[in-house]
């Protein structure tokens, strides 16, 4: 689905993202895991032409994307959202998802209604004719999913959409995840909350200072030594198997 | 669809209106509250709907007047052609300058600046070559009748403000109902967002500014016709940029109607401050000064948020 | 326009004694604007909004000087402890009882909120001082003095010195005292000072004070070369926002090197194209620096 080979990117000397490459296959839910300030929005935002790699090159479904701005990208068939949401303040639920569908929709009533469509699928119907300021932490993770689901994308990167919910909301939006997969839309997405990776993920990569050190099944990533030692520092693995060897 | 019905009532009203109307004076200010509308509208395309402040549209207004009094003093064009050039060149210096100032990621206080520098070099040019007349200004020839354009009555240039206005009006409504109007508003309220959705920013904002800056070279082309006379203050100069802004403001930016509202204020304040002190000169800008501060204090969707209800 | 080029006289530019002292007039301007831009940057650079009321607030301060000189007899320079407090009264004051309230976190509306303060005080000032243009007559006036053969007004000469201290003395404020720390703690990072316990607040419309408190100085400088009417902001607000924009918006070395360069290029621009496409340059200095360059020449963000 989605194939990145080498991308690269520095910000005043620092290196945010060194040589990465990695692929998304299609029809699964595939993860980006790894520390804070791993580079993993940065990331992102290579792959969905909000930043320029320095080097490096992005094919969605073997297209090359690598330069394309966002709304291009977008047309061809991938949309992201924010890690820290932005909704259009202003405007009613219902009116923000309508921006999304009028990619595909031209007429004002259709959008609106396939808004409604999408609400529905995200859990948003009561909420329709608020305003977007009016919502919740929750309330705008999930019109932040349906405004990229209302483009009828066949890949959506999702940047965070489980932060700073609390427990109970974390397992309501877990079946709306697998729903979107089910429908036949690609996953990849950022998540810090491991229980929901291991959870969803049917595929996971690891980031660590920009670089990728692992990749596998949920369970093969988060007993890899390298991955321990990233998340925990540098000696962890070995301590804690003495530990256990000992214990 | 009420808006349009409403759109339809005041055409319909004013159209009559010099049917029961005789004095030239009421005509008269109906005229200027209408042609006000249409410089209010203008700016609230771009700056109301699409949230890029200018603070120099008076480069659009100076561009279409001194086009309309140019092409039928110095090429011999009739009126009613010269009308749709100069509304057309005002298109395309919106195009132009927003192509310069929107590629480059302009926003904000950068943007307002670049507009006001872009009137205030043209101004300077208009003051300096003999082409415009420079600083003397350009005298319309007087040639009163329908074929030229100009008319022995105030009704002629009410029914041509009138006109003007509701094409405004209508692109305003238009905006509220369709997709352009929804990728324009997303633009203004997040233009990363919008772009994650597909949206094209730079295009989007492109096609406001154009129509903005045609719909203001419209204003000034009818000001040439109805005054005869355009100098690069006039044209060019702060009064016409502000004028532009506070009727949107005021009315209410973002909404359809609030140019007609904020213009109607305007111009009753005009008339009553004229009344009471007597025109000393300054006075009425004082008020429309604090008007402008008191609205964003305390009523940041203009007159127009009154009526829309509780969002 | 062809056979009106050739009407023109020879260009003046030849000689060297003419261009020196256009050159030396538009250093001891341009430290004028250059004093008018700091104030104006360091607004920019700690609230991120342009203060589209300077140029009235210049006007302002000019009337300021010339009521004290025609009412109370006071000598410009003598003005100068009366005219920098009062200004930075005035401007901390307006931010705090206007500009603060009026935002509603917004800095569009705080953009609108001083182009209407601007709106209202030019024409109050039209109002009650009507539109003439007004001067003072001081013994020094018209006297000038020789630097190697060009004649400078001393009161520009003054003009330059004092623009020249007044500005040392604010990048002092603004270098070494604790105020000066929290200002530039805000400018930063204003999620963070607040953190740490600085009243962002306090500081923005300390900021905002020392902005006009600036053009006081200015206006005590400027008067006795100069003139006094409603409009006479206008004029300097674009030079103002233009040596902002060139130094890079926030930057005091910028916005000095910025103010040097724009007085000479309006002073050698008048000299070889005329008064009134002399202005033109600065513009167009301006719409490239912003349209190509907008962090500035001296500014470093990305």
């Amino acid at each position: 689905m989605l194939a990145a080979r080498d991308l690269a990117i520095s910000f005043g000397g620092l290196k945010a993202v060194s040589g990465a490459s990695l692929t998304v296959p299609a029809g699964k839910i595939t993860a980006l895991i790894g520390p804070n300030g791993a580079g993993k929005s940065t990331l992102f935002g290579l792959v969905s032409g909000f930043l320029k790699p320095d080097r490096g090159s992005v094919a969605l479904e073997g297209r090359e994307i690598v330069g394309m701005k966002p709304h291009a990208v977008c047309r061809l068939g991938m949309t992201r959202t924010f890690q820290i949401v932005q909704p259009f303040a202003q405007q009613t639920v219902r009116e923000n998802i309508a921006v999304g569908a009028h990619l595909h929709i031209g007429g004002r009533k259709a959008a609106l209604a396939a808004a409604e469509a999408v609400a529905q699928r995200v859990g948003l119907t009561a909420q329709l004719d608020k305003p977007a300021a009016d919502l919740t932490v929750a309330g705008r993770k999930r019109l932040e999913l349906a405004r990229a689901l209302a483009t009828q994308p066949r890949l959506i990167l999702l940047d965070e959409v489980l932060a700073g919910l609390n427990p109970q909301e974390v397992g309501e939006m877990i079946p709306v995840l697998r729903g979107i997969r089910d429908s036949g839309v690609t996953v990849f997405m950022i998540e810090h909350v491991m229980q929901a990776v291991m959870n969803l993920a049917e595929y996971v990569w690891v980031l660590a200072q920009g670089e990728l050190i692992a990749q596998g099944l949920p369970g093969e990533v988060t007993s890899d030594e390298k991955v321990i030692e990233a998340y925990l520092g540098h000696g962890t693995a070995a301590r804690l198997k003495a530990e256990a060897a000992h214990g | 669809m009420r808006s349009l019905a409403s759109i339809a009532v005041l055409v319909l009203a004013v159209g009559l209106l010099p049917l029961f109307v005789s004095s030239g004076v009421t005509l008269g200010f109906v005229t200027m509250v209408l042609y006000a509308t249409l410089l209010g509208q203008a700016w609230n395309i771009l700056g109301g709907f699409g949230g890029q402040f200018s603070f120099g549209h008076a480069v659009f207004f100076g561009t279409g007047a001194y086009a309309m009094a140019v092409l039928q003093m110095r090429f011999g064009l009739n009126a009613w052609a010269a009308l749709p050039c100069a509304i057309a060149l005002g298109g395309v210096a919106g195009t132009l300058l927003g192509a310069l100032s929107f590629r480059y990621g302009l926003r904000g206080s950068y943007f307002a600046l670049v507009t006001l520098a872009f009137a205030e070099v043209f101004r300077i040019l208009a003051n300096t070559f003999d082409f415009t007349g420079a600083g003397v200004g350009l005298q319309l020839p007087l040639q009163e009748g329908a074929a030229q354009l100009q008319f022995a009555t105030e009704t002629g240039y009410l029914y041509l403000a009138l006109a003007l206005a509701t094409v405004s009006l209508l692109f305003a409504w238009w905006l509220k109902h369709s997709r352009y109007g929804a990728w324009l508003a997303a633009v203004r309220d997040n233009e990363d967002s919008a772009a994650a959705l597909g949206v094209n920013a730079f295009r989007v904002k492109l096609v406001a500014i154009t129509v903005s800056g045609a719909l203001m070279a419209a204003g000034g082309a009818f000001y040439v016709q109805k005054f005869h006379y355009i100098d690069p203050h006039l044209a060019y100069g702060a009064p016409i940029s502000v004028e532009a802004l506070l009727s949107a403001i005021i009315g209410g930016m973002g909404t359809v109607f609030g140019p007609l509202l904020g213009a109607v204020v305007l111009h009753g304040l005009g008339e009553l401050t004229r009344n009471s002190l007597s025109s000393t000169p300054g006075a009425s800008l004082v008020i429309y000064g604090a008007l402008l501060v008191l609205i964003i204090m305390f009523m940041p969707r203009g007159i127009a948020g009154l009526f829309e209800g509780k969002r | 326009m062809k056979s009106d080029e050739k009407a023109y006289p020879p260009p003046a530019m030849l000689d060297p004694a003419i261009l020196f002292a256009s050159v030396l007039n538009g250093l001891t301007t341009g430290a004028v604007y250059a004093l008018i831009a700091l104030g104006l940057t360091l607004i920019y650079g700690v609230l991120h909004i342009i203060n589209f009321a300077h140029g009235a607030a210049l006007m302002m301060a000019l009337y300021g000087v010339y009521f004290l000189h025609e009412k109370l007899g006071l000598d410009p320079y003598v003005s100068l402890p009366i005219m920098v407090p009062a200004m930075f009264v005035a401007g901390y004051a307006l931010y705090r009882g206007v500009i603060a309230r009026a935002s509603h976190g917004k800095d569009e509306n705080i953009l609108l909120i001083t182009l209407g303060l601007s709106i209202m005080l030019e024409n109050a000032a039209l109002y009650f001082f009507k539109s003439d243009t007004l001067t003072i007559d001081t013994a020094y006036t018209l006297s000038t003095v020789n630097i190697f053969g060009a004649m400078i007004a001393v009161p520009k000469m003054v003009a330059f010195f004092g623009a020249l201290a007044t500005t040392a003395v604010l990048l002092l404020v603004i270098g070494k005292t604790s105020l000066g720390r929290a200002i530039r703690a805000c400018a930063k990072e204003r999620q963070g000072a607040r953190l740490v316990g600085i009243n962002v607040d306090h500081v923005f419309a300390m900021s905002f004070g020392i902005g006009l408190a600036c053009l006081g100085a200015a206006a005590c400088f400027l008067l006795p070369a100069y003139y006094v009417n409603p409009q006479v902001g206008n004029g300097f607000v674009l030079i103002a926002f233009t040596i902002v924009v060139l130094g890079g918006m926030g930057s005091f070395v910028g916005a000095l090197i910025g103010g040097f360069l724009i007085g000479v290029v309006e002073s050698v621009g008048g000299l070889l194209l005329g008064e009134s496409l002399g202005q033109i340059g600065i513009f167009v200095i301006f719409i490239i620096v912003l349209l190509f360059r907008p962090q500035g020449l001296f500014g470093a963000r990305a």
